[in-house]
């Protein structure tokens, strides 16, 4: 049943990089409960335009949980408390009258700020392209079916596929590690036998990347796993730390 | 000027084939010397730039959001057709030609689309071979699944998310080319205008999202592959940041626009329930597989629905349609639950609402079975309306979903201004009239990944091009003009935001040109869109400042042009005197309700010209002939 509420925003504003930053507070008032919550920000937004003020700038485009691009910390959780989901998909109807929301970027080194709750997440761009595919060039491929794949493989291959690139992970996590996200590509192509000839080279080259972009160590929190909206499991870590292990030896063995 | 398509001659089948031969190459050393601007980097414009990458092209490719990866086709749910005949249950190119062109009632090119399922078949490989992790079966073997009343199981599917999977695999392949030094991508750069010179497109104006600034960039072709423009109608099941701006702006250099009218709605929506909605979301139609649509056969019945007993419930698609049922084609499903509204018959609180029901398939198959299929999409429906799917039917309606319509392209990909190509969903080739369910991830893959990289070459093999920079007075005026408009729009300070605007056109269009349209309600909104046009240049607010990221400013240049884009939209639908795939003209049918074509006086495509804004635009025909599929009226009875 839809009725409204009546909210206190406190919300992270920076108006560029360089800039100090500072909370504000906003009375969000009769907010739907049937409203998502960038629904009840676009409410906000407006009323600040109206008045000829500045919005709240934030990332959003699929409003459907599956583009990676919303995210914000919400009274200190990724994506708000709610399991599994992104930002967008968070439901207004989860919170109650006069509750008080506080509104952040995510926050860690890799992902400077851009303005209030944007912030720049290239650097998982720049991992994937530093080994994050297979290569194969268009008008190569084989036909399909001569490449069977065990379709337990292609199950979990697909668990970790379906990381969205949100950065929910590095933002919950207290090293600002990007393990999370690295591994799921990882353990994807990994699991796939059209990803073994890369395999190794694979997992040496994004780590090394991930390390040089400032992103800090796994520590084994799984704040990270707790944080994902598509539920990407840490044992892709683990596979990752076996896979890296490997993939050292054989190149000191290979001198 | 006369619209030549060059379908190239001889039987159907070897068309495509005996043209590859025959078309002109770029030797391998002076490819490097071409530069190809890739404007959009979702299927289409994601897989075009990382093959002519590959091919030695030089490549700058730009998208809107802050990764190639959030392209709007990452939403893309059901799957992705190919006619491999894996199931061997028929199916064959031919016949994934023949639906695709009677699916598009009659309004589609037949060279293009044999083509688009020829190449369906390198596709499949294609995405394998990257990693893309197609459902398979217990024997390691590819799945398939029937889609959108198709009656062979050709459909590719990655779960409920197969869109997603397909673009990571081509993003995956662009980030390779990036890597390596070979495309440079520009990201969070939006294309405000086309820059032709001598006649040839050879540049394009951007605003750079976070700084702001206006930023040039001059190739020998400029690729198109911004997606489509259901945005329009404010709500749709498109992200927000899909616009009609760089296809607009290209149209308004001379690009003639194709078929605007022809617009998709989706049957299986989650209903609008708040005027603070932003988007609707789309209920994957792999649903219909098990679902039953039905509504009450009382009019106002309040009841719960597990109150209404069997036989005070009409399940209308199965008695209107005996042999297709639930999985009639979209428009005919679209419309129907329209109709079955109309007459009151709706359910929920707004009575814009029909019931999808699953109990009878939970019955039969049992709840782990449902689960398994449909089990992403049955928690989405749960997030988002606060109802359990597996106790309780879903409610759905129609939403706008998908444009046919675009910019005109010959059988190269060529728009008719020379080194535009037009590729995906922005362009308008393939679908005709009505798209059929798992065909634009096909036509986008198909346009970037095997069809551009031949007919690009073709381009440069035969024409002369001389060398351009951004120095050209024709750039200098492009972004000058760029400035100025965001500098108006800034120095506005009116009273109404953005949104408001963009939810009054968007009502506009949906009341007037959206399911079914008629002459009275198509020229009342053409009185009211310029009235809405010369308020928002008087009264909108767009806070903030030029320099800066600033996204009231990027939503207020792309709702300025929607709403001058909307009167082709309007003057297309209101001069197509018939009714075919999505566009129903009320005033066209037959008497039990269904869309009567008129094929003596209306099998062309419509190609605009732009004049001026605010006058009608010039028409130019390109007649379709059906040399394989002779046009008959859609029986799904
Ligand atoms: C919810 C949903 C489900 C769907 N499911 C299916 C399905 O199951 N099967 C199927 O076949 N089809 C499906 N479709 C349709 C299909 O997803 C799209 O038609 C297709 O993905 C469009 O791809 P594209 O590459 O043409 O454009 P898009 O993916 O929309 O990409 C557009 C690109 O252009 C960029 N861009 C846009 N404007 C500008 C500008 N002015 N300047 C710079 N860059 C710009 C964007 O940043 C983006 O990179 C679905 C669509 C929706 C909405
Ligand atoms: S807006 Fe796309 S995931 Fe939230």
């Amino acid at each position: 049943m839809e009725k409204t509420i009546n909210l206190t925003l406190k919300v992270w504003r920076q108006a560029n990089p360089q800039d100090a930053g500072r909370f504000e507070v906003y009375e969000a008032h009769d907010i739907s409960t049937d409203a998502s919550f960038l629904e009840m920000l676009d409410v906000v937004n407006e009323r600040l335009e109206r008045e000829g003020k500045e919005p709240i700038a934030f990332d959003h485009d699929c409003r459907e949980g599956i583009c990676g691009m919303c995210g914000a910390v919400i009274n200190g959780q990724a994506h708000g408390a709610e399991k599994e989901t992104t930002l967008c998909q968070l439901h207004m109807r989860k919170f109650k009258n006069g509750d008080t929301l506080v509104i952040e970027p995510w926050r860690s080194k890799a992902f400077p700020i851009i303005k209030d709750l944007v912030v720049d997440r290239s650097a998982f761009d720049r991992i994937i392209a530093s080994g994050g595919y297979i290569t194969v060039r268009t008008g190569q491929a084989p036909e399909a079916h001569t490449m069977l794949v065990p379709q337990p493989n292609a199950e979990k291959s697909f668990d970790a596929a379906a990381c969205i690139g949100c950065g929910a992970c590095v933002a919950a996590c207290p090293n600002a590690s990007a393990m999370l996200f690295v591994s799921a590509k990882i353990s994807q192509l990994a699991l796939l036998p059209q990803g073994q000839p890369e395999r190794w080279d694979r997992v040496r080259i994004m780590v090394e990347k991930m390390d040089e972009e400032g992103f800090g160590n796994c520590s084994n929190h799984y704040e990270c796993e707790a944080a994902c909206p598509k539920n990407i499991k840490v044992s892709n870590i683990a596979r990752l730390n076996r896979d890296h292990l490997w993939a050292s030896i054989r190149a000191k063995l290979r001198g | 000027m006369s619209l030549d398509s060059k379908i190239p001659g001889g039987p159907i089948a070897e068309r495509w084939t005996r043209h590859k031969a025959d078309m002109k190459l770029v030797n391998p050393a002076n490819k490097r010397k071409f530069t190809v601007l890739v404007v959009g980097t979702g299927l289409a414009g994601a897989s075009a730039a990382a093959t002519l990458s590959e091919l030695g092209y030089r490549v700058k490719a730009f998208c809107i959001q802050d990764s190639p990866r959030r392209a709007h086709s990452i939403a893309a749910q059901g799957g992705i057709n190919a006619a491999k005949n894996y199931q061997n249950d028929g199916d064959s190119v031919y016949r994934l030609f023949y639906d695709t062109v009677k699916g598009g009632d009659f309004r589609s090119r037949e060279s293009n689309v044999y083509r688009l399922a020829e190449e369906s078949l390198n596709i499949i490989d294609q995405c394998v071979a990257q990693g893309v992790p197609f459902a398979r079966e217990y024997g390691g073997l590819l799945d398939n699944r029937s889609f959108g009343g198709a009656q062979v199981s050709r459909t590719f599917y990655a779960r409920g998310q197969t869109g997603q999977q397909l673009l990571l695999g081509a993003y995956g392949a662009l980030m390779k080319e990036i890597g390596r030094g070979n495309v440079e991508m520009y990201p969070r750069r939006e294309m405000l205008d086309l820059v032709v010179i001598d006649g040839n497109a050879r540049g394009i104006v951007c605003r750079n999202l976070i700084t702001g600034a206006i930023e040039s960039y001059a190739g020998d072709a400029v690729l198109l592959a911004t997606g489509g423009y259901s945005t329009v109608f404010y709500l749709s099941t498109n992200a927000k940041a899909c616009n009609v701006t760089a296809a607009w702006r290209a149209h308004k250099r001379g690009a003639f626009f194709a078929n605007p009218c022809f617009t998709q709605i989706h049957p299986t929506c989650i209903p609008v329930h708040g005027d603070y909605q932003s988007k609707l979301t789309l209920m994957s139609e792999s649903l219909r597989n098990d679902g039953r649509i039905w509504v009450p056969k009382k009019t106002d019945d309040k009841r719960p629905a597990n109150d209404i007993p069997e036989d005070e419930r009409d399940y209308y698609l199965e008695r209107r349609y005996p042999a297709f049922g639930n999985l009639v084609p979209r428009d005919i499903a679209s419309r129907a639950a329209k109709e079955m509204c109309d007459k009151g018959l709706g359910v929920g609180a707004t009575g814009m609402a029909v019931y999808l029901d699953f109990a009878e398939s939970i019955q039969r198959l049992g709840r782990d079975t449902i689960a398994a299929r449909y089990g992403n999409l049955f928690d989405m429906y749960e997030k988002i309306v606060g109802e359990d799917p597996y106790t309780q039917p879903m409610m759905i309606f129609p939403a706008p979903h998908y444009t046919m319509g675009g910019l005109w392209v010959d059988y190269h990909l060529m728009s008719n201004l020379p080194g535009l190509h037009v590729l995906g969903e922005a362009n308008f080739s393939d679908h005709g009239a009505n798209r059929l369910g798992a065909s634009a991830l096909m036509q986008g893959l198909a346009d970037g990944y095997f069809v551009i990289p031949y007919t690009l070459g073709h381009y440069f093999g035969s024409t002369s091009l001389g060398k351009v920079d951004t120095d050209h007075p024709e750039f200098k005026t492009a972004a000058t003009q760029a400035q100025e408009r965001t500098q108006k729009l800034l120095a506005i300070n009116g009273k109404r935001t953005v949104d408001d605007f963009h939810r009054e056109l968007g009502h506009l269009l949906w009341n007037h040109c959206g399911m079914a349209r008629n002459k009275k309600g198509l020229n009342e909104a053409l009185e009211k869109i310029p009235a809405i046009r010369e308020e928002f240049w008087e009264n909108v607010t767009v806070p903030g400042a030029a320099d800066t990221l600033n996204q009231s400013l990027e939503k207020a240049g792309r709702v300025a042009d929607f709403l001058e884009f909307a009167e082709l939209l309007v003057h297309d639908a209101l001069h197509r005197e018939e009714s075919c795939g999505g566009h129903f003209r009320e005033e066209h049918q037959t008497e039990e309700g269904e869309a009567l074509r008129n094929d003596e006086e209306f099998t062309y495509v419509a190609a605009w010209e732009h004049g001026e804004v605010g006058k009608k635009p010039k028409l130019h025909r390109e007649a379709l002939e059906f040399e394989e599929v002779k046009p008959s009226t859609r029986s799904y009875k």
